[in-house]
């Protein structure tokens, strides 16, 4: 391993992620103290980055590989009901709902794919239908057999303690604990593991990734799967933690879990970032939208700071990138 | 007398009703550099897509060693040893040269479900690739492919293709959008290339670059083989009016050439 300089770190694709968060901690902390930097603050904005971060960082993924997966914002609710339906309204053991949530999870992301790779079609275009097609059959569907368009749950035992409850003194989610654990697979996967070579890729030129002997279609499939199955996946923990699933609801995640991706470094034409850099930006979009209680400022406000961070984000990164590009060695360091 | 590598026997290739390329016949050994050369339009880029699987002979066919061959995709002709390096060589601009030097052969380390990428072996392998064809100004693998200059990219996916056992390489004007002096460095890797035994088939507008390799050299104009003959059989002069089809461009320098010998060495105002 070469030294570590400030330069290298600079040309790192979570580089201008890493001084969004701290520019972001520092003024939390002038304008709120360091109330949530306290266990009892960190739990709040660290449930909200551990809900979208399971989500954002598959999003980011395809997003590296030069795709978009919007269809998110709907398998949040489609997760939750379909484990309401099936384990609450009808009553079945709470693993078969548990199951289909996820299958469901896996028959969109598969559906998503395929219609991606075998048309033409851009990606945004494919979820963008997807999204609204899920929202159909959730809406119609939950109606349909319950009549109503909130469905209670109650859990208890392992899959309880597993999906949905808090952990470490009541108010931490578990759900914490799987983001902080896929984050980690992630990583490995992604920068370690051979395959994430492929991802970027892939996103870098599609064409010669393909001719390089890159199953370039199976992996787009793949990411997708990924996306939709992990967004049924937090639809269904938040429905086990509440105790109930709504027909409305997340939509949200679609443009959180973007702004998460693009102030964590990912281009968004594809071929550049990182998962740590998805992470940074995961906790920074959190701390902003939960630190605003800490400060005396109206929570209206963070919408303005989202704002101008995911712009100030996207110029930083520009400007790393185009540093990690132009980079050369000084002469006569070789050695 | 040795076998082709890779040669066309009667290639024609149509799209739809336009005819692109007829009766084309081309060979090229090992150690040999085949310059297509050809105004705009003239089939060149068709030609060397057919022998990278891109487009299939309308009629006529590849062979290999003396047997034919049909490439139905780029990589059934990358399979076969073809590799074909495109103007702006590397493709990944954002990703390392050790990392897109190995794209779908990652190398690793561990083992069962562990193995992880050899960041180390890839960078040392990568520059060493490129270090020998001469290039020692590339000596860090993290280096981002984008930052290298033209001359270096082509010459990092040249090192790659012989890397991998490449025979047959094809340069579709690898020299156009370079400099003098980056220009010379990606002739000298053809030189190197062609020394380790390569076939390499070399397109270019560039009379100089091509005499500067070329063994072989096949004029194409309106997608037909022109003119066909070996280093030395023609001048300079020749090879130019052929590439542009006609007398005007040999007539035109003779013209400037009697005018300087008349005016002590002085050119002619241009013409108007
Ligand atoms: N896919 C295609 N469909 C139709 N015509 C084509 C296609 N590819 C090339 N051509 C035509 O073939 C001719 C030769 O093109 P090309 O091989 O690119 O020439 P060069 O590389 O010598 O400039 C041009 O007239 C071009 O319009
Ligand atoms: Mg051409």
């Amino acid at each position: 391993m070469s030294s570590i300089t400030i330069g290298g770190l600079l040309r790192r694709p979570e580089a201008g992620a890493a001084l969004g968060l701290v520019a972001v901690l520092i003024f939390f902390a002038i304008f709120g103290g360091l109330t949530f930097l306290k266990p009892a603050g960190m739990s709040s904005w660290l449930n909200v980055a551990a809900n979208l971060g399971v989500i954002a960082i598959p999003l980011g993924l395809l997003m590296i590989a030069g795709e978009l997966d919007i269809s998110v914002g709907a398998m949040v609710p489609f997760g939750a009901m379909t484990v309401s339906v099936i384990s609450g309204h009808y009553g079945l053991p709470i693993w078969v709902g548990v199951a289909a949530a996820l299958g469901f999870g896996v028959i969109v992301g598969l559906v998503n794919g395929i219609l991606v790779v075998k048309t033409a079609v851009p990606s945004l275009i494919v979820t963008l239908g997807s999204l609204f097609a899920v929202q159909g059959i959730v809406l119609g569907l939950t109606v349909l057999i319950t009549k109503s368009t909130s469905v209670a749950l109650t859990v208890e035992g392992p899959a309880k303690a597993i999906f949905g409850d808090f952990v470490l003194g009541g108010q931490m989610q578990v759900m914490v604990i799987w983001w902080l654990a896929l984050t980690a697979l992630y990583i490995f996967f992604v920068h370690f593991s051979p395959f994430g070579n492929w991802i970027f890729a892939m996103g870098g030129d599609k064409v010669s990734a393909r001719n390089a002997g890159i199953p370039t279609d199976r992996l787009t499939i793949v990411l997708f799967i990924l996306s939709a199955t992990s967004a049924a996946f937090v639809g269904m923990c938040q429905a086990i933690l509440y105790n109930s699933a709504q027909v409305a609801g997340g939509q949200s995640f679609i443009f959180n879990s973007i702004i998460a991706v693009v102030v964590g470094g990912v281009l968004l034409t594809g071929g550049f970032g990182s998962v740590v850099g998805i992470f940074f930006g995961t906790i920074t979009f959190a701390i902003v939208t939960q630190g605003i209680y800490y400060t005396d400022f109206d929570r209206n406000w963070s919408s303005l700071i989202i704002g101008v961070l995911l712009l100030g984000a996207v110029l930083m990164n520009n400007t790393f990138r185009k540093m990690a590009l132009s980079y050369t060695p000084k002469k006569g360091a070789r050695a | 007398m040795t076998v082709p590598i890779i040669a066309l026997r009667g290639v024609n290739k149509s799209f739809g009703p336009i005819d692109v390329l007829h009766d084309i016949s081309l060979e090229v050994k090992a150690g040999e550099v085949l310059c297509l050369l050809g105004d705009n339009g003239a089939g060149k880029s068709t030609l060397i897509r057919l022998l990278s699987g891109v487009h299939q002979p309308t009629t006529g066919t590849i062979e290999m060693d003396g047997k034919p061959v049909s490439f139905p995709s780029p990589r059934a002709a990358s399979d076969n040893g073809i590799a074909t390096v495109h103007q702006f060589g590397g493709t990944f601009p954002l990703m390392s040269i050790g990392r897109s030097f190995f794209i779908g052969v990652e190398p690793t380390k561990g083992w069962g479900p562990f193995k992880i990428y050899d960041r180390k072996r890839a960078n040392a392998v990568a520059v060493k690739a490129v270090q020998d064809f001469g290039i020692t100004r590339i000596d860090d693998g993290d280096r981002l492919v984008g930052g290298l200059s033209g001359g270096e990219r082509q010459s990092l996916a040249i090192a790659r293709a012989v890397h991998f056992g490449a025979r047959v390489l094809i340069l579709d004007e690898p020299t156009a959008a370079l400099g003098v002096k980056q220009a010379t460095h990606v002739l000298r890797i053809v030189n190197e290339a062609k020394r380790r035994g390569l076939a390499v088939v070399f397109i270019t507008h560039q009379v100089m670059h091509a005499m500067a390799v070329g063994d072989h050299f096949a004029v194409l104009i309106r997608g037909a083989v022109a003119a066909d003959f070996k280093k030395g059989e023609k001048s300079r002069e020749e090879i130019t009016d052929l590439m542009a089809g006609g007398a005007s461009m040999a007539s035109l320098e003779a013209e400037i050439e009697g005018y300087m010998a008349s005016h002590d060495g002085h050119p002619p105002p241009p013409a108007h």
